[in-house]
């Protein structure tokens, strides 16, 4: 169905040149197109900044479409990467050697193959460790692209062998820019504020804000204003989360544990509210450092807990009413634990 | 019939209480072009409701001729191959499962079950969809592994197949999939919202309802509008017509839990908590969750306490909750949690009365 098609798919840009704002990995990129020379490459940095594009866009340049099947391998989480593909499918395609091709429009197709391991960071080590001669043996035919939000969690191994670059979340500006770009392109109308809106909800996660911007198009039509964009995103009401503090203030825990009770009828995520009480909590003038550490720590706890799959309501409410002793500097011990 | 199948609105025009989700939801199945869905909000609020009125706004009537079936797949895992059964709820153009009934292999039901539906395209007649509906429940209990399988398929086989999925929790369901959906928050109606409908039921059951006594229904009902229409034919059943000093029957286990909750604070000793112990059984034998049961618990224990000592409950009654999730039987942990209540009650009783 053509009209079902996803707009993230829809305006991923297409060449190097289009990526917005990262303009290191852009400068180094357009020079390989040039010169047909090209290192292994780590791309790291937050989701929606644009490292699988920018990875699939030079792949495609620099093969064009009529070679890019064969000289190609594209692999992410969702494929099966154990230690066997590692040693069975990628070792198969990296040894196979390819020349020099003029192509039409003038470039060189450089004699090399690559290989798009995205979410790079969800491998298991030993299925990196087993890349690592892989890379080094047949390093004249295949270059690798390893793609991945948390650097640390790739092997020091791997990394050394590879040109790592650091994405940048996108500013408000540029994402703005490409929001309202798509809007016209789309036939959608967009105020400002929902359009600052859109960039402080999605975090500098283009891919984020252009999915929330789909899927209230596709509920309330062309006309979209913030609230739409609120409640397709699943975030937090600003004043359901200040309804929650005020509770915290209040000191009265029959009044914070009705307002949890409320918050969890209406069915928002828990999850959610978390993170968006911690960014309240870190704002708020009128608490001391040591009480904003406190209650994070909890904020992180209970978020663990939500992870492994335990109950919203109580872990919320243990959140509230550990606040609230925090906003009235009750001692963080309990009294009456043996 | 009970009144709760039999006043269930049956297309999204009779939807009472999310008007607006149901409006929007039919602008979307008339524009013929339906995303994934993912339906999330606490129980009794109306999610099954939906869900089904959707179904039959994309395929008319014939999705309400259902069968029930229990059904195994024979699914090949590597090196041996394993049979699950499920029971499923079909028509010609959708199946309901629930995929976590099959316990840590409800990877393979997501892998084997999405297929299926995807091979067996239906016939393109006139006035048809191109595609099938799949209704997953509860799936915010699927394991991780599913969740990630669930989320290839979703791509893979979205030309022919598309999932609805209903939750209790979105947060436990991963990002990777909520970003996939349309996320549709359905929250609890308000109790106003559930007094309009009980008195829709009362008008058109002919009862005489007195004043303020639909009202206290739906006070009890906790925003649980299943709840409310069930408690509402209890009441008819037992005494009608209604008088207003008639008492509302609580839920049996609620009761339960309430006498359990004043055993504990009369007396906090092993002895006493070998006798909670059974009667906790008792529950959790008839089909109490158990996360329900520590929920309603504190509840009623917080109720009898004095301010001070309620954070310290609520943050084990936190503590316990996640390590039960964590662990293997419940009754361990909700035993620990009235165990670590009563040496806290016992000694705050010891400081304050020496």
């Amino acid at each position: 169905m053509q009209s079902s098609q996803q707009w993230v798919e829809k305006y991923r840009p297409r060449q190097v040149k289009d990526v917005a704002y990262q303009e290191e990995v852009v400068r180094v990129l357009t020079n390989t197109l040039e010169t047909g020379s090209c290192p292994h490459m780590l791309f790291y940095g937050p989701p929606g900044t644009g490292k699988t594009t920018t990875a699939l866009a030079i792949a495609r340049q620099l093969f064009g479409p009529e070679l890019y099947k064969s000289r190609v391998l594209e692999l992410n989480a969702s494929d099966d990467r154990g230690i066997n593909v590692v040693r069975t499918k990628i070792k198969d395609f990296a040894a196979v050697a390819v020349g020099t091709v003029k192509r039409k429009n003038g470039y060189l197709c450089p004699p090399f193959k690559i290989i798009v391991l995205d979410e790079a960071d969800s491998m298991t080590e030993d299925a990196q460790n087993a890349l690592r001669r892989t890379m080094e043996t047949y390093s004249k035919v295949t270059r690798f692209f390893f793609i991945c939000n948390y650097v640390s969690r790739i092997i020091e191994p791997l990394a050394s062998r590879c040109a790592k670059f650091r994405f940048k979340p996108l500013s408000e500006e540029i994402m703005s820019s490409r929001i309202l770009y798509i809007c016209k392109e789309e036939g959608l109308c967009l105020d400002a504020k929902a359009l600052s809106t859109l960039s402080s909800i999605s975090h500098g996660d283009l891919r984020r804000a252009i999915t929330y911007l789909q899927s209230a198009a596709r509920l309330f039509g062309s006309s979209i204003s913030s609230e739409n964009l609120i409640s397709v995103s699943g975030v937090v009401p600003e004043k359901v989360v200040e309804a929650v503090l005020q509770a915290c203030r209040s000191g009265n825990f029959d009044f914070a544990n009705k307002e949890v009770n409320n918050f969890i009828a209406e069915g928002y995520p828990a999850s959610q509210m978390l993170t968006q009480l911690f960014e309240a909590i870190v704002e708020e003038n009128d608490l001391s450092d040591e009480q904003k550490a406190r209650i994070s720590k909890k904020l992180g706890e209970a978020d663990k807990c939500l992870v492994d799959g335990a109950d919203e309501y109580l872990q919320l409410l243990d959140v509230v009413s550990n606040t609230m002793k925090a906003f009235s500097n009750m001692p963080e011990e309990f009294a009456y634990e043996c | 019939m009970l009144w709760v199948d039999k006043y269930r609105p049956k297309t999204l025009d009779h939807v009472m209480v999310h008007t607006d989700i149901a409006h929007n939801l039919k602008k979307l199945v008339k524009e013929q072009d339906c995303p994934h869905l993912l339906f999330y909000g606490p129980s009794g609020s109306g999610k099954k409701t939906l869900i089904m009125a959707v179904l039959r706004q994309m395929f008319g009537s014939g999705a309400e001729k259902v069968k029930v079936e229990n059904r195994t797949w024979k699914v090949d895992a590597g090196s041996r191959s394993l049979d699950i059964e499920l029971t499923t709820l079909s028509s010609a153009n959708h199946i309901e499962i629930s995929p976590s009934d099959a316990g840590f292999q409800d990877r393979y039901v997501v892998q084997e079950v999405i297929k299926e539906m995807a091979k067996n395209r239906p016939i393109d007649t006139k006035g048809k969809k191109g595609f099938k509906v799949l209704v997953l429940n509860d799936v915010d209990k699927l394991s991780r592994e599913a969740q990630h399988s669930l989320r290839r398929t979703m791509e893979k086989y979205s030309a022919y197949c598309r999932l609805i999925l209903c939750c209790n929790s979105s947060s436990r369901v991963t990002e990777a999939i909520r970003s996939r959906c349309l996320n549709v928050r359905i929250n609890a109606p308000s109790e106003e919202q559930i007094l309009e409908v009980l008195e829709l039921i009362g008008r058109k059951e002919e009862l005489q309802l007195p004043a303020g006594f639909a009202a206290r229904i739906a006070e009890k009902s906790n925003r649980n509008l299943r709840r409310a229409i069930l408690t509402f034919e209890t009441c008819r059943v037992q005494q009608y017509p209604f008088t207003n000093k008639q008492t509302i029957p609580p839920m049996d286990w609620e009761e339960h839990i309430s006498e359990i909750a004043s055993d504990i604070m009369k007396e906090q000793s092993p002895k006493r908590l070998f006798l909670v112990r059974g009667k906790i059984y008792d529950l959790l034998i008839n089909c109490i969750p158990p996360e329900m049961v520590l929920k309603r618990l504190l509840h009623e224990l917080l109720r009898k306490l004095d301010a001070e000592l309620k954070h310290e409950v609520c943050h084990w009654a936190a503590y316990y909750e996640h390590r039960m999730r964590l662990g293997q039987k419940a009754i361990f942990h909700i035993e620990a949690f009235v165990a670590k209540f009563m040496s806290i009650y016992k000694s705050f009783l010891i400081a304050t009365f020496g």
